[in-house]
């Protein structure tokens, strides 16, 4: 191995962010400060979602790392060396042979099981923020269970553009008691955050430390008349055909041509491996050739 | 203090490789938090003075000298403060309400209004107490909340004290059981009842 300590922190952090873990895990959806450290990489690229991950890394472990749900992006290719290199683990882009999947924005195609981690990377793990700028104000919100604003913020939503326009870092109410922001995942992503799976979401530079338990109650904030609706766009993936899985758009030409296709690029090519063809499959086909 | 005191039990015991063991021993302390009433097994760690090794474990996994712990009378002794000191550096406080983790059989940690159980704008603030067990099964007292399926069960040493921590909810105590090298936890959000409860 290298000639960093295993997971590249020291062990005193190691401890508090552990400690800061398992208070988190005891208060569903309730924000731990923890003494955020400065890491190799800017804020903004993932240094709440490392920390946490190194954290929790056992040597043994097989590490998935997704940026929008594409193993091949930057964020995901620096973040999967960065722990080959300082933990030695084992890294893969199978989500089934993940057992701890570090996330920018994404929650896979594939339902996790019990034995898997999910670490989410917050850029601004506070829900309340753009409405209430002050910390003070927004941390009593929360110990009074004061959330009428994001309420009124959807209502706006619907006054303004006929329904909830908010698409991403939807708020949830986890457990009945706090109104958190389950980081920027589309809406799309909301009803997968009850799973089997630990889910652990940290932010470095904001400095805090959240987490659900697996099964936990994950409720999308909504109005009886205007119900939350997990949506996507209106397609089915052009490489792989899916007709369910979340969906990126690509613009191939100047002439306004474009495709749709899977944003977790590992569910794309398990399905397309397991035969599925969509509407542009042939044609990138040839291209590869 | 005397030197010639300074024996073996205090300066052995300690993970021989503790950035892995304290990884592995973590592991398992998150999971058991996770999921209320799973029983999973630790090892690397023995404290002296009767301590058990799951208890020795998260004592080196989660203690440092940030963490002032309380030493019930059941396992208050001096080769034990010192192989706290030795191994962690962690501060052995004189009350209950200084510590941050409280070691202890059942009776000896009783009454629990002594420990911090947070504040309403911080319920993190709270002490997590680690209660030494007889025995840890998956039966007898019935578990639901967050981080369970359907419902679990578990051995604990009463229901009605955790009912009531439960309904301090989301301040409170969360606990940690420890019995030999088997470890279960329970959290503020687990709500707790006597088998002949439910139905």
């Amino acid at each position: 191995m290298s000639d960093y300590n295993f997971a590249y922190l020291d062990e005193q952090t190691k401890r508090m962010i552990r400690r800061a873990i398992l208070k988190a895990l005891a208060v569903p959806g309730y924000q731990v400060p923890f003494a955020s450290r400065e890491m190799p990489m800017p804020y903004g690229w993932g240094t709440g979602g490392v920390q946490v991950s190194a954290a929790c890394l056992v040597p043994e472990d097989r590490l998935k790392v997704i940026d929008q749900g594409a193993d091949d992006t930057t964020n995901a290719v620096s973040i999967r060396r960065f722990f080959e290199r300082t933990a030695g683990v084992a890294t893969t882009g199978r989500t089934a042979e993940a057992t701890l999947i570090q996330t920018r924005h994404r929650i896979p195609e594939e339902p996790l099981t019990r034995d898997q981690i999910l670490v989410y990377q917050v850029p601004i793990p506070e829900p309340l923020r753009f409405l209430e700028p002050r910390e003070t104000e927004t941390r009593k919100m929360h110990s009074l269970e004061e959330y009428g604003l994001v309420h009124v913020k959807l209502y706006e939503d619907i006054a303004r553009h006929g329904q909830i326009a908010t698409s991403y870092a939807y708020p949830v109410k986890v457990e009945g008691r706090y109104v958190m922001d389950p980081s920027p995942i589309p809406k799309f992503d909301n009803p997968k955050l009850e799973s089997a799976a630990v889910q652990l979401f940290g932010a470095g530079r904001e400095q805090r430390i959240y987490a659900l338990p697996p099964h936990c109650k994950v409720v999308s904030l909504d109005f009886e008349d205007h119900p939350f609706e997990a949506t996507k766009a209106d397609h089915a993936c052009d490489l792989c055909g899916s007709g369910t899985s979340y969906l990126d758009e690509v613009i191939v030409d100047d002439a306004g041509g474009r495709m749709f296709v899977c944003s977790d690029t590992d569910y794309c090519e398990g399905r397309r491996d397991a035969g599925h063809r969509g509407r542009l499959a042939a044609i990138n086909q040839e291209d590869a050739a | 203090m005397d030197d010639a005191v300074m024996t073996d039990a205090v300066m052995t015991g300690g993970f021989s490789d503790p950035s892995i063991q304290s990884a592995w021993g973590f592991r398992a302390a998150m999971m058991a938090m996770a999921r209320p009433g799973d029983i999973l097994a630790v090892s690397g760690a023995q404290a002296p003075g009767g301590v058990s090794v799951a208890a020795s474990v998260m004592l080196l996994v989660l203690c440092d000298p940030e963490t002032p712990i309380w030493l019930a009378p059941s396992h208050d002794s001096a080769d034990l403060r010192r192989w706290i000191a030795f191994h962690t550096g962690a501060p052995v406080v004189a009350t209950r309400g200084e510590a941050v983790f409280a070691l202890g059989s059942w009776d000896s940690l009783v009454p629990l209004d002594g420990y911090r159980i947070g504040t309403a704008e911080y319920p993190d603030r709270s002490a997590t107490l680690i209660v030494e067990m007889g025995a840890l099964q998956g039966v007898g007292a019935v578990l639901t909340g967050p981080g369970i399926a359907d419902r679990a069960r578990l051995t604990l040493p009463e229901v009605a004290a955790f009912r009531a921590n439960r309904a301090l909810f989301p301040l409170g105590l969360d606990f940690f059981f420890t019995s030999g090298d088997k470890l279960a936890a329970l959290p503020r959000s687990t709500v707790v009842a006597e088998p002949a409860e439910v139905v």
